[in-house]
């Protein structure tokens, strides 16, 4: 079989018959492993694209395989076996009356035995920080926790993929470290993929290539530095440059250049402390 | 908005009673209520203050909390008693004053009737005490599966109530951040008559409805994608187990049962 775990080919989808196209004409491919960060603004159409891969909306034009298998009515159910989905309200998908029924849930809509439900839930607690909570209520947990909840609930039914559409957006900025750190210590495990959705630059550093999107279609693709070398652009699509960035853009212009595109401040220091030397 | 907030008023514990099937509480507390109009003399009632008070002292759940529970019904038992003074004209006369014209027979019959109406609310609201909602729920889906068989959505209603019993915090939090939001754009909810106070609950309601809707959708797309597909075919997590003292408290209440009926006076 390819290694292409996702592939879209010229996919279109609109939500009517007079509605404008949300997605036009997209085509890529997500391989096995790897970590792929889709970035756009407001109503770019990133999200539906989540939506799309495991069957809660299907495209009109075009055609989604995962795994070799075509997303129709018929494999949605194999499929989201396979495709595991953490969304940006933490309230709002949270189902179970404690953290250790919340992850159960998926697993046992899929009538896995009680004694396999125990293991997972203790090792994927585990995995996200949370085994201290197994009892705990909803309304305990901070946003940034029940978010980790909601990832060890997909992480329990072992997914090939998993997709965090836009699951930091409602989060303060400590919830949102303990999500991106949680999210890039699951980046090791065999045989996971990790699409992240989002509108946040800062977000995409760790990911291995990034799509963005554009007004329904890819505006472009490529690894997270190549993306961020292009501020002028990136603005004029409605995207926040990070500061590194424009601090990096700032020192080209006085005459103090960096050997690469830093992604954050440690690279943008060691970058300048050993300016000197390399000069 | 208060953390500690626990919904019912479950008291956690690890006595006998926490540990009981919630199943077996239930059909327990079913049949209590059901012999409580058996009683009829002093050994009869005797027992079954015995059984409801032995229950409080191994439950250890505080009197406080008990009493709480008591608080909006002891106006219905002492109005029970008055009543039972006034109307009942049997024994012999102890009380003769006026219009006041007390007989014996009422004083003991009010007093009957309001120790059945303490015991009927002391063993329910044990019940609340010493099991959490979820576990009910779990209690409540199992004794109504054979109504499976009717085409009756057992499983849709138990989920239904344990995903309501979950939102209630939130709906809660959510519903104090609005009425705050509302009040500092000057929405008075604490003055004013009666009539402007239930107007103002208007702009409270309305915004709450309409994102407890949309948390409705988006927690049904949140089910779909974790696999949800109904009950068929589902495993569960927590399981009621009945275990050695379950059957010890059957025998044990069993006892009472006999007891009560040898006791009771026939004719």
């Amino acid at each position: 079989m390819s290694t292409n775990l996702i592939e879209f080919k010229d996919v279109s989808f609109r939500y009517g018959e007079d509605q404008p196209w949300v997605l036009k004409n997209v085509s890529f491919t997500i391989d096995e492993d790897e970590w792929v960060a889709i970035i756009g603004h407001n109503g770019s159409g990133k999200s539906t694209i989540a939506k799309l891969i495991n069957g809660l909306l299907f495209p009109q034009e075009g055609e989604i395989l995962i795994d070799g298998k075509k997303v129709t009515e018929d494999s949605i159910w194999d499929i989201r076996k396979d495709v595991g989905m953490v969304f940006q309200n933490p309230d709002n998908q949270f189902v179970g009356a404690t953290v250790q029924d919340d992850v159960a849930f998926g697993m046992e809509n899929r009538g896995i035995s009680r004694e396999t439900m125990v293991e997972r839930i203790e090792s994927t607690l585990n995995a996200v920080g949370m085994k201290d909570y197994l009892l705990t209520e909803p309304h305990r947990l901070s946003g940034g926790q029940k978010q980790r909840v909601a990832i060890a609930s997909v992480l329990a039914i072992s997914p090939k993929v998993l997709i965090l559409d836009e699951a930091t957006a409602m989060l303060d900025p400590n919830g949102r470290k303990e999500i991106m750190q949680t999210v890039s210590g699951l980046q090791d495990r065999q045989g996971l993929s990790l699409i992240t959705i989002t509108h946040d630059l800062q977000e995409v550093v760790q990911a291995d290539r990034v799509l963005v999107m554009n007004g329904g279609q890819i505006w472009d693709e490529a690894e997270p530095r190549k993306i961020f070398a292009k501020k002028e652009e990136l603005r004029e699509i409605g995207l926040d440059v990070p500061f590194v960035a424009i601090l990096a853009d700032a020192l080209l212009d006085a005459g103090i250049t960096i050997a690469h595109e830093p992604l954050n401040h440690e690279e943008l220091l060691e970058d300048l402390w050993t300016l000197h030397s390399k000069t | 908005m208060n953390n500690s907030l626990i919904i019912g008023q479950y008291v956690p514990g690890t006595s006998i009673v926490h540990r009981l099937d919630p199943r077996t509480k239930i059909t327990i507390i079913f049949f209590y209520v059901f012999i409580v109009f058996f009683a009829n003399n002093l050994p009869s009632y005797g027992i079954l203050i015995l059984f409801a008070l032995a229950s409080t002292f191994i439950s250890r759940v505080p009197i406080r909390f008990i009493m709480k529970g008591l608080t909006p019904v002891w106006f219905l038992i002492i109005f029970t008693f008055i009543l039972h003074l006034f109307v009942t004209k049997e024994g012999t006369v102890i009380f003769d004053f006026w219009i006041f014209k007390f007989y014996s027979g009422g004083v003991i019959q009010g007093i009957a009737i309001s120790i059945r109406f303490f015991l009927l609310i002391l063993v329910t609201s044990l019940l609340t005490l010493t099991t959490t909602p979820i576990e009910i729920t779990d209690a409540i889906e199992d004794m109504l599966r054979p109504l499976n068989k009717v085409k009756f959505p057992v499983h849709e209603l138990a989920l239904m109530m344990s995903i309501s019993l979950r939102f209630i915090p939130t709906l809660m939090q959510e519903t104090d951040k609005i009425s705050r939001a509302q009040a500092s754009r000057g929405v008075d909810f604490r003055t004013g008559p009666v009539k402007e106070r239930i107007k103002a609950i208007v702009p409270l309601l309305v915004p709450l409805f309409v994102s407890a809707f949309k948390r409705a959708e988006e927690l049904a797309m949140a089910m779909e994608a974790r696999g949800y597909q109904g009950g068929h075919g589902r495993s569960k997590l927590r399981e009621l187990k009945i275990e050695k003292i379950d059957i010890l408290v059957y025998f044990v209440f069993l006892a009472v049962i006999t007891v009560l009926l040898l006791t009771r006076t026939y004719g």
